[in-house]
């Protein structure tokens, strides 16, 4: 394994197939205790198994946290108070540069993923890069819509409405500005300190947060704008 | 440990003076409350929670002298109680176990089901007399009564004729309440935006009280109004009363009531602007005010301006 | 420069307010110069402050429950002496501003600052031993949790002395707690007192989910496990499910305080019913949060001090998974009287009381526990017996409101508040006082002094009775709740009656001190040599008392149910422990002062939200992430304790339990 090498490597595949959970391809039967799952016979299941769990139920609850906040939406949809409603909102090329920003910034962060199974450190980072250089440009372009509508009295102290729209995409752009952080750090940490399995930890992590944000972009894009310039 | 009898014996007499201090409290809530009510709805609705609390009764008692019996039968000084230290299943114990509670909660299901269509706050009694009908405003903090029919209001006085179906239309011009005369039955509550309906009768001339049963603020405790159930006759002698003296509630007299006040005596206007209560509960007159906002000799904390101006 | 803070904010006018604050600054003062004096800060410092040991964190949760407890309970104190004195015409002692703050505090205390600590405590402390690992899965973060919740207990303290509480209630609804109602900084203390505990206790939630189904260990499949970790499984499986609904409303009432967004306002299409929806779509299943680890630890306790298994042990499981979803259906039985029309109040009344089918079914598993049994009436079966008794008389009022015509009558009413009372004062709090007696030997090596125990049992359980039979009364009668002066006479007598109930209780609370007292004065008498103490089933007791801080020397192998009893039983029939094992050096997590660093931040934070700070906030947030990345940055984040270490601990527990087997033999206590 070289610095240069691809991500697609056997060794990739070797580390892969580490996972107890891997889909497919076990070497036991089916319903066969598997070791590192933590799954009662073999005991406490392997740090890496438990970081992503604890990981999976976090995102869980933060997902319940955004359902809320669509909930809020959904409610106060028609809130308008006399004020714009959602078709005087939408804009949309600038929604779809956004998403277009923000599931591309998904691939690469899956490719430096690949990156980081295959323990290449250049693709890794760069790749990591390419994905926070895309969350700038969405979080960019979501601060210009907000400043736009600003400048047009479309603010959320106007209505029900704005309010929750606000409020959905906000939280949204939050998450995302975080995530941002949260991406400079282990870009810092995997430069500095290398592979060691819990800055691997950590990557898994932060991967399985930034595929959650755009999961969640997706319902946005979807209810409230795709939904909004329609109906 | 120490198996200690006479805690025991102690507990169980305990018990018995619980049974009976109960009974002593039971007896004394009758009067004057939910479970002596003067109408319909509030016999209905108290007769079903008396029913309810007998079908668990029918339970709860004979469980809670199992447990006690068994506790103290299998007490580790008693020789003779059979000792089964391994045994922890019986699927016939499993069966009753889950059963008697599906049954009991399936009976009571059906209780709650009927029960809330029949009361159902919303549904208008059956009755052939023509009801009155009642616009109440909750404000900070009193209750305003409008008789549109009789084109006439009040504030905390509701007088009602006996045995004539009442029909509340309920809203709030500031923050939530709940419109509450506990012997005429259900309570519903007010809340801005929003209109509430309400149907209650009193059988029989009585003098109750009616109360906000939802927190609102700083003048929450004064929050009651007389209650006054009348004969038709008197009814009648009484709306002419209203009519011939007092103000005349409009706009100006109305944002002037919605200024936060408390313990405010009863009064009457001897007219009143028809499309007032519409106005309130579309809010298209704005909520009333809340309390001053905190000056700079009271950082931070609030002070209530209510009845202390 | 320091945004709506002045120092008028210093309540001087109110002399109970400013006494009280008065009196505790001076007695935290004096227990920092105590502990400054005695030099104790290095060993608080290294083996507490800073400790991710889960059975440290857990006695610390304690502590921190158990003094929010006594606060909230003087609050209590002032309720019912005031109502009792402000009838019919009299105002009492305490104006409409002051009482409207006391019992929002002491509902917010109780719940988030008492209850909700102690819950967790004994979840931390338990959870590990009773799985036979050594730690929980996040240990570090465990830290910042107890550090959170305790950061939010400091904000609410806080208030007594710089500005004021909320005075809407535990839960504030608007839009009274809207800026325009409530334009004071009590609201903003609630929010962010509660959103920083309530962060905390999400962080455990997921903590618990991830330990109980992630790490057990060798032959504890979900089945084996004891019923206390399948109620913490399930209480932190409905933290994960509704926390974030709560931090979500918390901040969307936080928007529009702050900056005057419409999400629950009166006007500009605001929706407060949005806000009942929410708050008890988190506050229903929250109840069952608390009360599922308290039906734990009965449990435990009921099968303990009746010498037998638990029965129907899956019937128990599968009735604590029924609560656990059916409790997230029930939300709307908290507000029937808004009028959601028939139908949905037909749903949502059944469906709260279907709930008594789980509960029932408990009961009964409880009471044939006991069946065939050898039942000790120790002071934590004491506790159980009192519970089974006022959580049935809870049930049966709870299910009648649950029956929305009866409901229509008795909603926001004493009884309603005797009721709730009834199920968490006789569910949760007689479970912690009969888990904190039942567990001490574990976390301190020694017992409680069973005499005041029992004292303590016997005034709380008749005080408890006393104080809310009346309120029941009062219910019928017609009181609504949260009346500063009552108008109407007749109310006076059963008013009065409480408050003797309340003077019983404060016997009760005395005891429970005199009982910690005497207890730590006579330790030696009362140290327990053996580790388990009660004659235990679960592995907590396999350890000495105190635990080691690794818990278990080797992981022990689980062979059926109730891990520990099981060993013991073949120990007893051989006559001899298992051989001894080959000790090896265990990896241990390095304690971190994360925690306390993140919770004085978020406290900096907090308090400059509420007073809008704004460079102070912004500067607490940059110090957290600082903080964060700084503890990301730790290269070492465990260490060995040598295997000669872990020997000399085990051999001593080894030494313990043999004399221990052989007094059993003695005595021929299983012939």
């Amino acid at each position: 394994m070289t610095d240069t090498s691809l991500p697609a490597t056997r060794e990739t595949i070797r580390r892969v197939r580490e996972d107890p959970y891997r889909l497919g391809h076990r070497d036991h039967h089916a319903g066969e205790p598997v070791e590192g799952t933590g799954q009662g016979t073999t005991g406490p299941a392997s740090k890496r198994i438990i970081v992503g769990y604890g990981f999976w139920i976090f995102l869980l609850s933060d997902i319940v946290m955004f359902a809320c906040f669509f909930a809020a939406f959904a409610v106060q949809r028609n809130a308008t108070a006399g004020g714009p409603g959602m078709r005087d909102l939408v804009e949309m090329p600038r929604v779809a540069l956004e998403t277009g920003a923000l599931l591309l910034s998904s691939y690469t962060c899956g490719l430096s993923f690949a990156a980081t199974n295959a323990r290449n450190l250049f693709w890794t980072q760069t790749f990591l890069l390419i994905t926070g250089l895309l969350g700038l440009a969405f979080v960019g372009m979501e601060l210009q819509e907000f400043i736009e509508l600003a400048s047009h009295g479309m603010i959320p102290q106007r209505s029900g409405f704005l309010t929750s729209f606000y409020g959905l995409v906000g939280l949204h752009g939050l998450h995302v500005t975080i995530a941002g952080l949260w991406l400079l750090t282990m870009m810092a940490q995997v430069q500095v300190k290398g592979f060691r399995p819990e800055i691997v930890h950590r990557l898994i992590c932060f991967n399985l947060f930034w595929h959650a944000l755009d999961i969640v972009w997706i319902g946005i894009f979807t209810i409230v704008y795709l939904m909004g310039a329609v109906i | 440990m120490c198996p200690s009898p006479n805690l025991q014996a102690r507990a169980r007499l305990s018990r018995r003076l619980f049974l009976g201090a109960g009974l002593a409290l039971a007896t004394s809530a009758c009067s004057g409350g939910i479970l002596d009510p003067v109408g319909p709805v509030g016999a209905d609705a108290s007769k079903i929670l008396i029913d309810a609390t007998i079908i668990m009764l029918a339970i709860v008692i004979p469980t809670i002298v199992l447990a006690f019996w068994v506790a103290w039968r299998y007490r580790a000084s008693n020789p003779k109680a059979e000792y089964l230290p391994y045994w922890s299943y019986s699927g016939r114990i499993e069966a009753v176990v889950w059963s008697i509670p599906i049954l009991t909660i399936m009976f009571l299901g059906g209780v709650i089901w009927i029960g809330s269509y029949r009361l159902d706050p919303f549904r208008p009694l059956s009755t052939t007399v023509p009801p009155l009908e009642v616009q109440v405003v909750s404000l900070d903090w009193k209750w305003l009564f409008i008789y549109p029919q009789q084109g006439i209001a009040t504030v905390n006085e509701f007088v009602v004729p006996a045995g004539v179906p009442v029909h509340f239309s309920i809203t709030s011009a500031s923050v939530f309440n709940v419109f509450f005369v506990p012997r005429l039955g259900s309570m519903i509550y007010a809340m801005p935006g929003m209109v509430s309906q309400l149907h209650l009768q009193a059988d029989r001339p009585a003098d109750l009280f009616g109360i906000s049963a939802h927190f609102s603020g700083d003048g929450f405790s004064d929050m009651q109004f007389e209650v006054k159930s009348v004969p038709p006759a008197q009814f009648a002698a009484w709306l002419q009363g209203v009519r011939s003296a007092g103000p005349v509630l409009n706009l100006a007299t109305y944002t002037q009531l919605a200024q936060q006040s408390e313990n405010v005596r009863a009064l009457t206007f001897r007219a009143v602007d028809p499309r007032l209560f519409d106005a309130i509960s579309s809010q298209k007159i704005a909520p009333g005010p809340g309390p001053e906002p905190p000056t700079p000799e009271h950082a931070g904390r609030e002070v209530s301006t209510g009845g202390r101006h | 420069m320091f945004g709506k803070l002045s120092w008028s904010a210093i309540p001087v006018h109110e002399p109970i307010a400013l006494i009280t604050s008065i009196v505790v600054i001076l007695v935290m003062l004096g227990i920092l110069a105590l502990i400054t004096v005695k030099g104790w800060w290095p060993y608080l410092w290294t083996e507490w402050i800073t400790s991710v040991d889960h059975k440290r964190i857990g006695i610390m949760y304690c502590i921190l429950g158990v003094v929010m407890l006594i606060r909230g309970f003087a609050d209590a104190i002032m309720m019912r002496t005031q109502q009792a004195a402000a009838v019919g015409g009299a105002q009492g002692y305490l104006n409409p501003e002051h009482y409207n703050q006391i019992f929002s505090a002491h509902g917010t205390i109780m719940i988030f600052f008492g209850a909700m600590p102690l819950v967790i405590g004994f979840m931390n402390f338990l959870t590990p031993l009773q799985l036979g690992v050594r730690d929980v899965a996040f240990p570090t973060l465990n830290s910042v949790s107890f550090w959170l919740t305790a950061s939010g207990a400091l904000l609410v303290n806080v208030s007594l002395f710089i500005g004021e509480f909320a005075r809407t209630g535990w839960l504030p609804y608007p839009p009274l707690s809207e800026a325009t109602y409530s334009p004071g900084v009590g609201v903003d203390y609630y929010l962010w007192a509660v959103q920083i505990a309530g962060i905390g206790t999400l962080m455990t939630g997921i903590n618990f989910v991830t330990t109980v189904l992630k790490m057990r260990c060798p032959g504890m499949s979900l089945l084996r496990m004891p019923m206390f970790c399948w109620t913490t499984l399930s209480s932190s499986l409905l933290i994960v499910a509704v926390f974030p609904i709560l931090t979500a409303t918390l901040a969307m009432l936080s928007l529009d305080r702050v900056f005057g967004w419409h999400y629950f306002t009166n006007d500009a299409g605001g929706n407060p019913m949005m806000f009942m929806n929410l708050i008890w779509a988190w506050g229903h299943p929250e109840v069952y949060i608390l009360v599922l680890p308290a039906f734990g630890i009965f449990s435990e306790i009921f099968s303990t001090f009746s010498g037998k298994p638990l029965f129907g042990y899956r019937s128990m499981v599968a009735a604590t998974l029924f609560i656990c979803v059916v409790s997230m259906m029930v939300w709307l039985h908290h507000f029937f009287t808004m009028g959601a029309g028939p139908a949905v109040n037909t749903f949502f009344g059944i469906a709260s009381s279907v709930i008594a089918v789980g509960t029932g079914v408990k009961i009964y598993n409880w009471i044939f526990t006991m069946y065939g049994g050898r039942v000790r009436f120790a002071v934590p079966m004491l506790w159980s017996m009192g519970f089974i008794f006022t959580f049935i008389m809870g049930g049966l009022t709870g299910v009648l409101l649950a029956v929305p015509p009866a409901d229509f009558l008795v909603h926001n009413s004493m009884f309603l508040v005797a009721h709730f009372h009834n199920v968490i004062v006789g569910g949760v709090v007689f479970a912690l006082f009969a888990g904190l007696d039942f567990w001490f030997p574990k976390a301190f090596g020694f017992r409680l002094h069973e005499g005041w125990g029992k004292a303590a049992f016997w005034f709380a359980f008749f005080g408890f009775w006393i104080t809310f039979a009346p309120l029941y009364v009062l219910g019928l009668q017609g009181m609504t709740r949260r009346l500063q002066h009552v108008n109407i006479d007749e109310w006076k007598p059963m008013l009065d009656l409480s408050v003797v109930g309340i003077g019983v209780l404060i016997l009760g609370v005395i005891s429970q001190v005199v009982m910690l007292v005497v207890s730590i004065r006579d330790r030696e008498k009362l140290r327990d040599v053996t580790g388990d103490p009660w004659d235990g089933r679960s592995l907590e007791w396999a350890t000495p008392s105190p635990a080691p801080f690794f818990n278990f020397a080797t992981m022990p192998n689980v062979e059926g149910e109730e891990a520990y009893w099981g060993i013991k039983v073949r120990a007893i029939e051989s006559q001899r422990l298992g051989p001894e094992p080959r000790y090896e050096p265990i990896e241990m997590p390095l304690s971190s002062p994360v925690g306390f660093y993140t919770a004085v931040f978020a406290s900096v934070t907090g308090f400059a939200l509420i007073w809008h700070i704004w460079w102070l906030a912004g500067l607490g947030l940059l110090g957290a992430f600082i903080g964060f990345v700084v503890f990301a940055w730790r290269d070492v984040h465990e260490f060995h304790v040598p295997a000669e270490e872990v020997a000399r601990v085990d051999r001593a527990r080894r030494a313990a339990r043999q004399a221990l087997m052989e007094r059993i033999a003695d005595q021929g206590a299983l012939a």
